[in-house]
């Protein structure tokens, strides 16, 4: 089980034949990811890591069945490769690619806002549920088949807890990086649902950081409609106004997306919080024990 | 990237935004010509710096004649001012903008900005002109209006008569404010800005409307594709750090602590600074050297951390994913080498080859210690930091 992707899921990659495209497809194929296939405008009909490439998502979807795509194409296309995935009737959608000018965003959320394609992204690491697919820049080795469901906003910090519930015997369900940009698709709220419905999932990591209100709505959230334990990490306790920490979303603006607020408002809502990211994998032991 | 207000205005003019006559003066000669220029029988100088609170830090200054002009501009170029924006150090004055003086009846504040939550530009406004906003948003949030737009649709002219009767203009007013609208949505689309402000928007005592003070930031995502607007940044506004980082590709900000923090990755770079701080000590900067960290990055890192003199132990810590901890640990070898580390050094590496990593570390020689965790690397660089 898991959610939104696993051992049938049929990926393709956009940004095939270029540097990231190739490595992280060789990455995901080697760790048993069901990648079909590609895409690479003006290469279509050619063949790549043993698997056909085409001009365009629709050919490659017609041709594959294809139901999930990882995009790696540069931040000035990316916006409208999003946007060719979700009309061609892609159900997964996971877009790695950093720096996207935030008004194609814009364009790309009304125009998703209209469909029925998940997007997951922009600049994060993917989705992996492990032990069946993997789409993304994660190192697959780190990650065991387990009962936890972790969603973050960051990279190297969502590594760590994974590493973390993997250590203490847990492993995970799956692991989804919604992005760090502040304009981007599948929401904290969005991907507590999902965990709340799968069966495999028993408790779920939350890792946040400063900026925006993503993490204050989904305490709301969990307060109303989630019943499995909750543990949270927020990022940023030390981060000065202002200043954007490296993520385009991750900055504190009048007073407002700080990390202390956002603890208030989790720690009111019933979630186990914890003020070190060490203490992650041992908070969601004693959650699940509870 | 934030601009001048200067600047802001040129734009917001070239977008039918009615802005005060004005010049820029680098001198306190040119400031006075362009006082004459403007003839006008009342000025404003204003400091040209990145930072909010000006006025009642003494950067707005006004004038009754050409002479006090020129003294005016003669206190505020080349000094630093500080508001409570800014903090303490401030930010360099090298430019004025004198204006001539308007009249004022009532000021207004409205923004056009990038409503991250709604994913929706919209549209705010208030009759409570001239304060801060934020302040506006927090006391009495009944008293801001807010409209979004619908990207498909652009802004509607029934936005803009809404809030311009709810700010309690009149007809020929709300016609006006109607093109001032639609300015700055084309500004904002233009230019790939995330907010055009303009605080306050006064109504003039003849009844016009008139942008008295303007912000632009725009996306540095989308200055690719503006090439006219990135030759905009003044560079002598910002952290001369933090620009020499990002020429090599790093994320560095400073911070006024004593441990300096390499970390891979901007969400584990805050946790990392976040631990130091449980643990009893604090961050003296965050900075991700991001997914492909090379030997030479390291290095470059390294080199901008020893460059804060309150550093007294470093602190590494990498978790290896795509990148391989033995190749992080060659080039913090290589690093210590080079800039002659003289403040303890303590590394944790986890993750992709770290066992590798660390027995190079190990086999260097070097004067560093290695971390077994998350929690004992914040401790040892805290311990280190305090006993250096």
């Amino acid at each position: 089980m898991g959610v939104l992707v696993d051992a049938d899921t049929r990926v393709i990659c956009q940004g095939f034949t270029g540097r990231q495209g190739t490595f992280h497809s060789e990455q995901a194929i080697a760790y048993g990811t069901r990648l079909v296939g590609g895409v690479t405008p003006g290469k279509g009909g050619q063949r790549h890591l043993e698997r056909p490439v085409f001009d365009t998502v629709h050919d490659a979807v017609d041709a594959t069945g294809a139901d999930a795509t990882m995009i790696y194409v540069p931040a000035a296309f990316a916006a409208d490769a999003i946007m060719e995935a979700a009309d061609a009737g892609i159900r997964v959608i996971v877009c790695i690619t950093e720096g996207i000018p935030v008004l194609d965003m814009l364009r790309v959320r009304a125009a998703l806002d209209a469909g029925a394609a998940v997007l997951i992204g922009p600049n994060c690491p993917g989705i992996i549920t492990p032990g069946a697919c993997k789409i993304g820049i994660m190192p697959g080795a780190i990650h065991s088949r387990g009962r936890v469901g972790i969603v973050s906003r960051s990279g190297t910090l969502t590594y760590e807890a994974v590493h973390q519930t993997t250590a203490v015997g847990l492993g995970q369900s799956t692991c989804i990086g919604i992005g760090g940009d502040p304009i981007h698709g599948l929401d904290f709220i969005a991907c507590l649902d999902l965990f709340e419905q799968d069966p495999q999932t028993d408790a779920v990591l939350l890792v946040g950081e400063i900026g925006g209100d993503d993490e204050e709505r989904a305490a709301a959230h969990i307060a109303a409609h989630i019943s499995k334990p909750v543990v949270a990490y927020i990022a940023g306790v030390t981060a000065p106004a202002g200043k954007r920490m490296g993520h385009a979303g991750a900055i504190v603006s009048g007073g407002a997306g700080t990390a202390e607020g956002k603890y208030r408002a989790l720690t009111a809502a019933g979630v186990t919080t914890v003020r070190s990211p060490a203490d992650m994998g041992a908070a969601v032991v004693a959650a699940v024990a509870a | 990237m934030h601009l001048h207000e200067y600047q802001a205005k040129t734009l917001l003019a070239a977008h039918g935004v009615p802005v005060p006559q004005g010049r820029v003066a680098d001198s306190a000669d040119a400031a006075a010509a362009a006082a004459d220029a403007l003839g006008a029988t009342g000025w404003v100088v204003k400091a040209q710096v990145h930072t909010g609170g000006r006025g009642k830090a003494g950067g707005v200054r006004r004038c009754a004649s050409v002479a006090e002009v020129a003294d005016a501009a003669q206190a505020l170029i080349g000094t630093r001012l500080s508001t409570h924006q800014s903090g303490p150090a401030g930010l360099p004055v090298a430019q004025v903008l004198v204006e001539a003086a308007t009249g004022v009846a009532r000021e207004l504040y409205l923004a056009a900005l990038v409503d991250r939550a709604a994913g929706r530009v919209a549209f705010m406004a208030s009759a409570t002109g001239g304060m801060d906003i934020e302040a506006v948003a927090a006391e009495s949030p009944e008293r801001l209006l807010l409209t979004h737009v619908e990207p498909a649709l652009g802004l509607l002219p029934w936005q803009a008569r809404r809030l311009g009767y709810a700010l309690g203009l009149d007809k020929a007013q709300v016609s006006a404010l109607g093109g001032i609208l639609q300015g700055l949505y084309q500004l904002l689309q233009g230019a790939d800005a995330t907010l055009v402000e303009i605080n306050p928007l006064v109504l003039t005592e003849d009844g016009g409307l008139l942008a008295l003070d303007a912000k632009v930031d725009l996306d540095d995502n989308a200055l690719y594709r503006h090439a006219d607007l990135a030759a905009l940044r003044d560079p002598i506004q910002e952290d001369p750090r933090e620009l020499a980082a990002a020429t090599h590709q790093l994320s560095y900000i400073a911070l006024d602590g004593d441990i300096g923090c390499m970390v891979n990755g901007a969400g584990l770079a805050m946790a990392t600074m976040d631990l130091v701080q449980l643990h009893g000590g604090h961050p003296a900067n965050f900075l991700d050297v991001g997914g492909g960290a090379s030997a030479e990055r390291v290095a470059e890192a390294f080199k901008l951390i020893l460059s804060d003199g309150h550093v007294r132990a470093v602190l590494v810590n990498i978790f290896g994913g795509i990148v391989r901890c033995d190749l992080i640990a060659e080039g913090i070898i290589a690093a210590a080498r080079e800039v002659a580390l003289d403040v303890p050094l303590v590394v944790r590496l986890e993750g992709t080859r770290a066992a590798e990593g660390l027995a190079l570390l190990a086999d260097s020689g070097l004067a560093l210690t290695t971390a077994s965790s998350l929690t004992d690397a914040a401790q040892r660089a805290v311990a280190a930091a305090a006993g250096a």
